[in-house]
């Protein structure tokens, strides 16, 4: 189970200094050289981290969906904490999002929040996660990854759900960047990739570092099974 | 009669059979559904043109609340005496098994349903200004789906601790679109506009979650 691949360990720690690269010069591109916005000003500098955080959750919670059906299929340990970590570090850009959204929107709408689609279907998705991560808690350990596959097949298959029954509602938000008809400054569009990118190494980096620590303490766990097992013989 | 469905007959008949004589589930149910309905009237006191917005909303949240005290009590009856491992042994469908308790639950939660509804409408003075034939079928969707999840997860809470708390934790999330079809549609028809779009994300719905949960019971009631 564990990456004992040689390559592999040198690679953490380039991948390490490559994120924190990238991250430094995203925060730079975001806060002084890309333009400022003209009616908002700087406020809105921070849909740098809002857009980004947001696509990036929504794609490991995509990778979570996809382990757990692999793991549904082959029952295969490893795509059992590829869901697992997906779906923590899922949560954490997901509260990232539904943090930095009020704090735009007060300025900029003048309200904290509003039952808007987008909002809406944020926080839901965020609460199925959430209730995902708490099963997963909550179950003892030999029956967790069945029962969290489950449920995460169930709540990806929620999502669209959630989307027509809020669509119903008026919508509030700003279209979205990509294929909304919105117009975006070119040199913005530039610098919300960059910080994508940036955010989706850190991303993956964490990921990475959770999956090796989790995997870590399951052969720990095995191992006292079998020690106690052991035991229990030896004194037999 | 093909054996799946003449286990299914055989649970359902011994579950109704039970509640029958004991009526836990439905009197639990109906004085927890009660006392919702004195508690919200107490905290809004509206007119009848307020009640009418609100009254979806109340209605839903107060069967949704009731339904799971029925719900955590499905499986319940199963664990004693190791039933439910027996049943796990025997070559019996566990689709079967599953069918029966979610139809169970229904049958539980539409009496609740028959029999306070009249207790809403002369507390909240209500008066549907739409078709009431729509409202009988927002109640039928809306209730298994419900029922459908609900017994679903209570058997996946059932392999957690403290599963009574476990349960609404899972099931009011993935739960979110459908209660909103339900209120939606409930309000709509009280006030007389339409509910079709309602009707149909709840049918929907009903389907897509009906044919995973029977995809994946097995799995739920095997895992080990």
């Amino acid at each position: 189970m564990r990456d004992d691949l040689p390559g592999m360990k040198k690679a953490f720690p380039i991948l390490g200094v490559l994120t924190a690269i990238l991250l430094s010069y995203a925060l730079y591109e975001s806060l002084v050289a890309a333009p400022t916005e003209q009616t908002m000003g700087d406020v809105q500098r921070i849909f740098y981290y809002h857009v980004p955080s947001a696509w990036t959750a929504f794609i490991l919670f995509f990778v979570n969906f996809g382990a757990s059906v692999f793991y549904l299929i082959k029952r295969n340990p490893a795509a059992d904490i590829v869901a697992l970590v997906s779906a923590e570090v899922g949560v954490v850009f997901c509260t990232v999002v539904l943090v930095t959204g009020p704090i735009w929107a007060r300025p900029v709408w003048g309200i904290w929040w509003t039952w808007d689609m987008r909002l809406t279907s944020t926080l839901v998705l965020w609460l199925i996660y959430v209730s995902y991560l708490f099963l997963r808690r909550f179950s003892s350990s030999g029956q967790t990854p069945a029962l969290a596959a489950a449920l995460a097949v169930l709540g990806a298959l929620c999502v669209p759900f959630v989307y027509f029954s809020i669509w119903f509602f008026r919508t509030q938000h700003p279209q979205p960047v990509m294929g909304g008809g919105g117009s975006i400054d070119p040199r913005m569009l530039h610098v919300l990739l960059i910080n994508w990118l940036a955010f989706s190494c850190f991303a993956f980096l964490v990921c990475w570092s959770r999956y090796r620590l989790e995997s870590l303490q399951r052969e720990v766990d095995q191992a006292h099974a079998l020690e106690s097992l052991m035991d229990l013989r030896g004194g037999a | 009669m093909s054996a799946p469905t003449g286990i299914t007959r055989v649970t359902l008949l011994k579950d109704l059979r039970l509640e029958w004589r004991s009526k836990d589930a439905v009197n639990s149910m109906l004085f927890f559904s009660l006392l919702v309905v004195v508690v919200f009237s107490f905290s809004f006191d509206p007119t009848a043109e307020e009640s009418r917005q609100i009254a979806g909303g109340l209605i839903w949240v107060a069967f949704l609340f009731a339904a799971v005290v029925a719900l955590n009590q499905t499986w319940a009856r199963e664990i004693r005496n190791q039933v439910l491992d027996a049943y796990r042994v025997s070559p019996a469908p566990a689709n079967s098994l599953f069918i029966a308790k979610a139809v169970g639950n229904f049958i539980f939660v539409s009496v609740l349903e028959a029999l306070m509804t009249p207790l809403f409408i002369a507390f909240y003075r209500l008066r549907a200004l739409g078709p009431v034939w729509q409202l009988l079928m927002v109640a039928v969707l809306g209730t298994w789906a419900l029922v459908v999840n609900g017994t679903f997860f209570a058997a996946m809470s059932l392999r957690t601790r403290s599963r009574e708390i476990m349960l609404p934790l899972l099931l009011f999330p993935i739960s979110i679109p459908a209660l909103l079809g339900m209120v939606q549609a409930t309000t709509a028809i009280l006030n007389g506009e339409g509910a079709r779009f309602w009707l149909v994300l709840l049918a929907t719905y009903d389907l897509v979650f009906t044919t995973v949960c029977l995809l994946l019971f097995e799995t739920v009631l095997n895992a080990e």
